[in-house]
């Protein structure tokens, strides 16, 4: 039988499909009993998902002005 | 993108000027690009090049599979193991509660401050930790791509990227429970 201090360690590769089948059986059967493991997964998956939405603007706006200097410069040079 | 070229460079001024001069040769470079691959790719093989040369320069560059391993090396579980029982009958069994998140209002889930939270999170991890959950979680790359892009083993990603993301649900749940305390 798995612990649940088992289950935190193996949750990525859970999530990342890397368990054998006979481990991944082990693995929903702790689970399958376990309230605070369920809960301790959907909160993976709920911070997975919202590492998802953090994404942030990649050209911070004093570079863009720099940016679009230089595309006009360049497209003046040709 | 700043995080990514950290991996390489480690210092954030120094990475923030790498992305700099990646931008600028991708607008250089934009008419030729081929689409045979993805913008997002060239992008980032255009940064990768970058951050290696500057790192070169600067003679810092390490092999990242080498801090990749170092990183992914020792027995820590992602969460601390004072929440579980050390012993006895009960031995590897949280100790303490685990309150599920999802009876949570979702503008709690949802605020400027859990984002900033997150993100501060991420940047104080170690630069491949950083760099991995970037790539995969912020970014959304297969995991393949990923080991690729970094060079590192498939299962050092994996021991990587569950560090990282568990360091993430610890700030969450640091958050949620600061927000408690205030109520």
């Amino acid at each position: 039988m798995l612990s649940c201090a088992d289950i935190v360690k193996l949750v990525t590769d859970y999530y990342e499909g890397r368990l054998t089948p006979a481990e991944r059986g082990r693995f929903e059967e702790h689970v399958a009993i376990c309230p605070p493991c369920r809960s301790f997964l959907a909160q993976m998956r709920t911070t997975v998902e919202l590492l998802g939405e953090i994404r942030e603007e990649d050209v911070p706006p004093a570079m863009e002005e720099h940016l679009l200097t230089a595309f006009r410069d360049w497209k003046r040079d040709e | 993108m700043t995080r990514v070229a950290m991996a390489f460079v480690s210092r954030r001024p120094v990475a923030e000027e790498v992305v700099q001069e990646t931008w600028l040769n991708v607008v250089r470079g934009l008419d030729g690009f081929e689409a045979k691959s993805s913008l997002r790719t060239w992008i980032y093989a255009i940064l990768g090049n970058c951050a290696r040369r500057r790192a070169e320069q600067e003679r810092r560059l390490v092999p990242l599979s080498e801090l990749a391993a170092e990183e992914a090396s020792g027995d820590d579980l992602g969460v601390s193991r004072d929440r579980f029982f050390e012993g006895g009958r009960w031995a590897g069994m949280w100790s303490s509660a685990v309150p599920p998140w999802d009876g949570l209002p979702e503008e709690r889930l949802l605020s400027s401050e859990l984002r900033t939270a997150l993100l501060e999170a991420i940047d104080a991890l170690p630069r491949m930790q950083r760099a991995v959950i970037t790539l995969r979680d912020v970014e959304g790359w297969p995991p393949e791509e990923v080991c690729e892009y970094l060079d590192v083993a498939d299962g050092n990603q994996r021991v990587l990227l569950h560090r990282a993301r568990a360091a993430a649900r610890a700030a969450i749940e640091r958050y949620l429970e600061e927000g408690t305390d205030r109520c």
